[in-house]
């Protein structure tokens, strides 16, 4: 065998390709009991065969693939809109105590009280970063946030009897969600076009405030990372309509100890504490998705929030239900893990700490887009907040896309940045550093963008069949959406 | 060169239109739509036999890049939409004025499609 091919049939080894009957990993008594009959044989699924192998094996397999696996913790990962900042190992130390990771749903109150102030604490601190009176830890993800929000939006207008309004106005820049969220509230969704520096357009905004516009949802900055100059006059403009503003914060990270969303008029904003306050998150979560809002959406908040209450013996906290309440979002009070390790996150930084975190985050952005404008065009010119977005398109006249850029990338030990979106730019690429990158690793992705550059020049092939240095090579994306082949079954 | 023949006729919103000998109007997606969605992976189309009004949504089409609204050029009943395009949604990649066609339309009036794009027309509003 070759040393290629060996190295090719380690990659794609199942733990069932070195599975052997009657292997086991551990010695197990003999059984002092004696024996009972099977249940029902109707309950027992005979299609789940388990692979008989050693612990040896077992542990093989799952650190070869911990090894291929491409984590912040092992490269650059610019991937923009998610701020894949590093997460600090002091959060995971915190959440893994026995006191908050061994505790249980539904004990008594008064038997996790530290639990319980830990989780007040962190509303009054998300509270504090985004200026809003009172919040709700319960939506577990942004989009579940976005829910939430819209869903008290409704409730707000169904209390005024004003159930006629139905228009929720949204940015033709905003991420694919807050639109899917409107629409599962119930409302239409009535798209805003953006003017030529990447603003909402304010005499578009301005001819859709009538008795029917329920609300605007925009995200700040937003999603081609820049500053909105005109957020202020925009949320009066829906307020003079009697329409409720929407804050999608899940590019908040550009705005820490910096501007409040509630000084500049969102009546409830979501925080996405996996990215911005630094808890692990990838391949689809767990993640968590406070809402703060203001005081006409108080009373709405989703289920349960956590009261302080101070009596004799000190201050005691409670969960409670708002007294006009949507309702639970979930079964339980959150993603507990993950607020904990936000809560810390927040205790390890200060106010001082959060605001450097931003102000650091906008100048890596900014240091790449200076240096990288000569070579990949910038979408709009313009100073920008925490991410920069690029066009390929000068690249694509030459034949090569985005994703090929993307995918070669990937040959130069960088994670790709987030693809054709926002979609009002043609073959983007989205490049948000974070703060807790230095200057050393913008520098050398810097020099992988230009040398990627020169290769769309001399040697376009390199670029449309890469990644040449991965496990596997360019995956048929289009093949794989088609004919979704989800589920292993045994050969 | 365009690759949009003169023969059809166009919307902003990137669809295309074929008026056939018996009256009926052929709807799709155009060539520069489908270079821009990248490789279509799925395709939603109305109930044959449902009523569409013109520049309502008839459907959704999803590449590996976004998903996208189908907007109906002209105002009518569907006569029959596209199986094939549904079971092989690269149809609309392969040959997106041809085989890659997705509904048919018995047209409630006739004169709407004199206000649709010619193929000039929809060039110069996608060069920009």
């Amino acid at each position: 065998m070759t040393m290629e091919a060996a190295s090719t049939q380690r990659t794609h080894q199942s733990l069932w390709d070195v599975a052997r009957p009657g292997r086991s990993g551990i010695r197990l008594p003999e059984s002092d009991v004696p024996a009972q009959a099977m249940p029902e044989a109707s309950l027992l699924r005979d299609e789940l065969r388990l692979p008989e192998v050693s612990e040896l094996d077992v542990v093989r397999h799952f650190t070869r693939l911990s090894q291929m696996n491409f984590a912040v913790d092992t490269n650059f990962y610019p991937l923009g809109s998610c701020t894949m900042k590093y997460n600090p190992k002091i959060n995971d130390v915190v959440a893994s105590q026995a006191g908050f990771s061994g505790i249980h749903p539904l004990q008594p109150e008064e038997t996790v009280q530290g639990a319980l102030e830990l989780m007040h604490r962190l509303q009054e601190d998300l509270q504090a970063v985004t200026g809003m009176p009172a919040s709700s830890l319960a939506p577990l993800a942004g989009a579940h946030g976005e829910l939430a929000g819209v869903l008290m939006i409704k409730a707000y207008h169904d209390a005024r009897g004003e159930s006629d309004r139905k228009v929720m106005l949204i940015p033709d820049s905003a991420h694919g969600t807050n639109p899917a969220s409107a629409a599962m509230g119930g409302f239409e969704v009535v798209s805003v076009p953006s003017d030529e520096m990447g603003r909402v357009d304010l005499a578009a905004v301005e001819a859709a405030c009538d008795d029917r516009l329920a609300g605007l949802m925009i995200t700040i900055p937003n999603t081609l990372g820049l500053f909105n100059p005109y957020i202020a006059r925009v949320c009066e403009l829906v307020h003079g309509a009697g329409g409720l503003v929407y804050g999608d914060g899940a590019n908040m990270n550009a705005l820490l100890g910096r501007a409040r969303p509630y000084d500049l008029g969102f009546d409830v904003v979501h925080l996405n504490l996996h990215k911005t306050m630094s808890t692990p998150h990838g391949g689809g979560g767990p993640g968590a998705g406070p809402v703060c809002v203001g005081e006409r959406l108080e009373p709405y908040l989703p289920s349960p929030v956590v009261e302080r209450v101070d009596a004799d013996g000190g201050a005691r906290y409670r969960f409670a239900t708002p007294t006009q309440s949507i309702g639970a979002m979930s079964a339980g009070h959150g993603n507990f893990g993950v607020l904990v390790r936000a809560y810390t996150y927040l205790r390890a930084l200060g106010a001082d700490g959060l605001r450097q975190a931003s102000g650091d985050a906008v100048l890596n952005a900014n240091y790449l887009r200076r240096k990288l404008e000569h070579v990949y065009r910038v979408a709009v010119d313009r100073t920008c907040m925490h991410e920069v977005v690029f066009s390929c398109r000068p690249q694509r006249d030459k034949g090569v896309k985005a994703l090929d850029i993307s995918k070669r990338m990937i040959d130069y030990g960088v994670h790709p940045p987030t693809m054709y979106f926002p979609l009002i730019v043609d073959e983007a690429l989205m490049v948000e550093p974070t703060e807790t990158e230095s200057k050393e690793t913008l520098d050398a992705f810097i020099a992988v963008m230009e040398a990627i550059a020169r290769e769309v020049e001399e040697s376009p092939d390199v670029l449309l069949e890469a990644p040449h240095f991965t496990p596997v090579g360019r995956l048929d994306e289009a093949r794989a959406a088609r004919q979704p082949d989800l589920r292993w079954q045994a050969p | 060169m365009t690759e949009h023949p003169r023969e059809l006729r166009y919307t902003i919103e990137h669809e295309w239109v074929r008026v056939e000998d018996d009256g009926t109007a052929t709807i799709g997606v155009t060539f520069f739509a489908q270079d821009q969605l990248g490789d279509v992976v799925y395709v939603v189309l109305p109930a044959v036999g449902s009523t569409v009004q013109k520049d309502s949504k008839m459907g959704e089409i999803e590449s590996v890049k976004s998903v996208s609204d189908l907007f109906v050029p002209v105002s009518g009943e569907v006569i029959e939409t596209n199986q094939d395009v549904i079971d092989h949604p690269e149809r609309v990649n392969e040959d997106p004025h041809g085989a890659g066609w997705m509904v048919r339309v018995r047209m409630s009036d006739p004169s709407e499609v004199d206000g649709l794009l010619t193929n000039e027309q929809y060039d110069s509003a996608i060069a920009t």
